[in-house]
């Protein structure tokens, strides 16, 4: 996984509550067996004026020049701004996928769906948690051009240019694996003893738990 | 001390270890697997060298991308990258050892249909799949719940997950439902109260003697919908119904073990003296058929109301929300919800297409014809064998006389990923769960509804009270 330290990105800000994992990649293409490859079509049906279909040449799609990442002033942003319930739906990793193969390293909204949130993590994308209020006071900055944020992780800060710094909270093990790129499979199987005792316990009290079949 | 919830229980039964950061590995005792969101871990398991913990933990089948008109083989299927997904889990469950219901297989079908179904899953399992609607199966007591494909991949190599004990919440329905209100109209009618964030955080058991009074199928409808108030698992305690349910299944526990099994099941219920964070009442006999009107499950009404005006919303970000949704929806506020015209409608889906909710619409197809106006009826049922009993029953000569398709079993227009689709500006009645924007096909606009209030759109051309039926 991708480390997470300190990030430093133009902000772009996605006025909507409530967006949804069929809007930030649609379905047709989940149809990769392959990790990489999402973020021309992030936002599909927003950014695009056609129908996205897997295999087509983004380049030459007529775009929607009222979609906000497809306004030059935020082109190469790489932190989201956005509103309450962000990633609800499916538990489909493409999303985050999709927000990283864009440029993404991080979220920040006043709350997320619960399998989204989770999801970032295991792929080295931010998600931020901000009160309604900072998140409002963010969206009026980023009316001005140009406007760019420091995301601390070390120091769990969202710092302005000006040298605002607003705190935010993140569990002690998911920031750990973050700042050092871990491969959390891996950390688990240092406990395999433990599961495999766990395992004896449970088959003398559910032996048909761990029937073959 | 306080009792337990269920959930308390569950996650207690389940807990491995725990970390001095309030984190947890808790086990997993069945994995469900199916083509879309599996690729990606069975690949990395390879790059890694490592092998699934227990093979006999994990069942396999296909059901986003299949078509619903009948197919032999995966060479059949011409979208060529659906066909590739298809392939590659044959291939995986090979290589890995893993079994998998595939083509042809009577028991092949939507995940959460065909793992209660099979006995797969039974109370007191924590059960994950790569899929959100995995909380259907928290219908007979069991902690489910979906994940993504990197936790898909962590479950097939420790069959454990990393997690952080949720918050309990309780929904509690009481009284009777009356004549023509189903577990659907139930559920929609729950997320219109508490909304799609209401349950975020939150494991969600479902109770009151309206819930009990369900059988398991509509039991499984309303757990399948949690997500869709935001919670990741939603749960039924364990009662007769469940135990009745779940005897004679081809995995369930036999001899013995069934005795053994029994006994301990029964004390998958909440202690009367539990504590939960939340603690919801609903009245039953308030509850009346429902129609979702917006782009999110919690736009929902009554069908005999008028479709709410934005101006009338104090929080701000709920009515740019609801007026980007009429605009989608080609809605207007104070429009009864019988002058919405329906041009497709869709029955199916891990929501509802269970034996039950067939026989539901097929009541009110019976001796009808489907409006001229209406292009497509679909009835997909949830598996082959729920396909199979059907046709026993003689429901699918009901759906044909009445001009409606029946097909074959997948997730079909839920989600669009097949053939079956809306077209941009078409009006879906649809038993499915999630009326987000494009979700049954670009510019496609659903409405959630139950199979009988389904079945009675597709009759009249616009959505009906199917208690005037
Ligand atoms: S029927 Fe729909 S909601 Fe259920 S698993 Fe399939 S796509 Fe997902």
């Amino acid at each position: 996984m991708e480390k997470f330290v300190r990030h430093e990105g133009l902000v772009a800000p996605l006025d909507r509550a409530n967006v949804d994992t069929d809007q930030i990649i649609p379905k047709q293409f989940l149809k990769s067996i392959k990790r990489t490859g999402f973020g021309p079509n992030l936002f599909d049906e927003w950014r695009y004026m056609d129908v996205g279909q897997p295999g087509q040449d983004n380049e030459v799609r007529p775009k929607n020049p009222d979609f906000v990442l497809n306004q030059p002033r935020y082109q190469g942003a790489s932190v989201l701004l956005t509103r309450r319930n962000f990633g609800c739906g499916s538990s489909r990793e493409h999303a985050p996928w999709a927000l990283m193969d864009f440029g993404f390293r991080a979220i920040i909204a006043p709350s997320y769906a619960d399998i989204f949130y989770n999801n970032c993590f295991k792929n080295g994308l931010l998600p931020i948690v901000l009160s309604e209020d900072n998140v409002e006071a963010l969206f009026q900055a980023a009316s001005e051009e140009g406007f760019r944020l420091t995301i601390d992780l070390d120091a769990q800060q969202v710092i302005t240019a000006d040298g605002l710094a607003l705190d935010f909270e993140i569990d002690e093990f998911r920031k750990h694996c973050l700042l050092n790129g871990l491969d959390e499979i891996g950390l688990t199987l240092n406990a395999a003893d433990e599961i495999r005792a766990y395992e004896q316990r449970r088959q003398e009290r559910e032996p048909w738990v761990f029937q073959d079949h | 001390m306080a009792g337990k919830t269920l959930y308390d229980k569950l996650w207690d039964a389940h807990l491995v270890t725990e970390r001095e950061d309030g984190s947890a590995l808790i086990y997993i005792d069945r994995q469900i697997i199916h083509e879309v969101t599996s690729p990606q871990a069975f690949e990395g398991l390879r790059l890694a060298g490592r092998q699934p913990w227990r093979t006999s933990a994990s069942v396999a089948t296909i059901d986003h991308n299949v078509p619903t008109t009948p197919f032999k083989s995966a060479a059949d299927i011409t979208d060529e990258t659906s066909r590739i997904q298809v392939q590659t889990l044959e291939s995986n469950t090979k290589e890995f050892g893993i079994t998998e219901f595939g083509i042809g297989d009577v028991r092949q079908g939507i995940v959460h249909v065909m793992a209660p179904e099979q006995g797969v899953v039974v109370p007191g399992m924590t059960v994950v799949c790569g899929d959100s609607h995995t909380s259907t199966n928290g219908a007979l007591a069991c902690l489910a719940h979906g994940i993504g494909t990197s936790e898909v991949e962590h479950v097939l190599a420790t069959q454990t997950l990393v997690a952080k004990k949720m918050k309990n919440m309780r929904v509690q329905v009481n009284g009777d439902l009356g004549p023509g209100v189903t577990a659907k109209d139930v559920v929609l009618h729950i997320i219109g109260i508490i909304g799609t964030a209401g349950g975020t955080g939150y494991a969600l058991e479902f109770a009151g003697s309206a819930i009990q009074s369900l059988s398991m199928e509509g039991r499984m409808t309303i757990c399948n919908m949690a997500i869709e108030a935001g919670a990741r698992a939603g749960m039924v305690a364990v009662d007769q119904t469940t135990i009745d349910y779940v005897e004679g299944r081809p995995f369930a526990p036999k001899g013995a073990d069934w005795d053994k099994a029994v006994a301990y099941w029964r004390t998958l219920v909440s202690d009367a003296d539990a504590v939960f964070d939340q603690d919801i009442q609903i009245d039953a006999a308030d509850i009346k058929p429902q129609v979702s009107w917006g782009t999110s499950p919690e736009m929902v009404v009554p069908v005999d109301a008028m479709l709410p005006d934005p101006q009338a919303e104090n929080d701000e970000v709920k009515r740019s929300g609801m007026q980007r949704a009429y605009e989608y929806m080609g809605l207007k506020p104070g429009m009864p919800v019988s002058d919405i015209k329906v041009d497709r409608v869709f029955i199916g889906s891990c929501t509802n297409s269970r034996i039950e909710d067939l026989r539901a619409a097929a009541q009110v197809a019976k001796g009808r014809r489907k409006a001229d106006s209406v292009k497509q009826v679909l009835v997909v049922p949830g598996s082959g064998l729920v396909k199979k009993q059907a046709e026993a029953e003689g429901l699918d000569k009901v759906f044909v006389d009445a001009g409606f398709e029946w097909r074959e079993p997948g997730c079909s227009m839920c989600l669009a990923m097949n053939p079956d689709r809306l077209e941009a500006g078409e009006h879906c009645a649809s038993t499915s769960n999630r009326n987000f924007e494009g979700r049954q096909g670009n510019g496609g606009r659903t409405h959630l509804v139950s199979p009988a209030m389904a079945a009675a759109a597709a009759v009249a051309g616009h959505f009906v009270d199917v208690r005037d039926l």
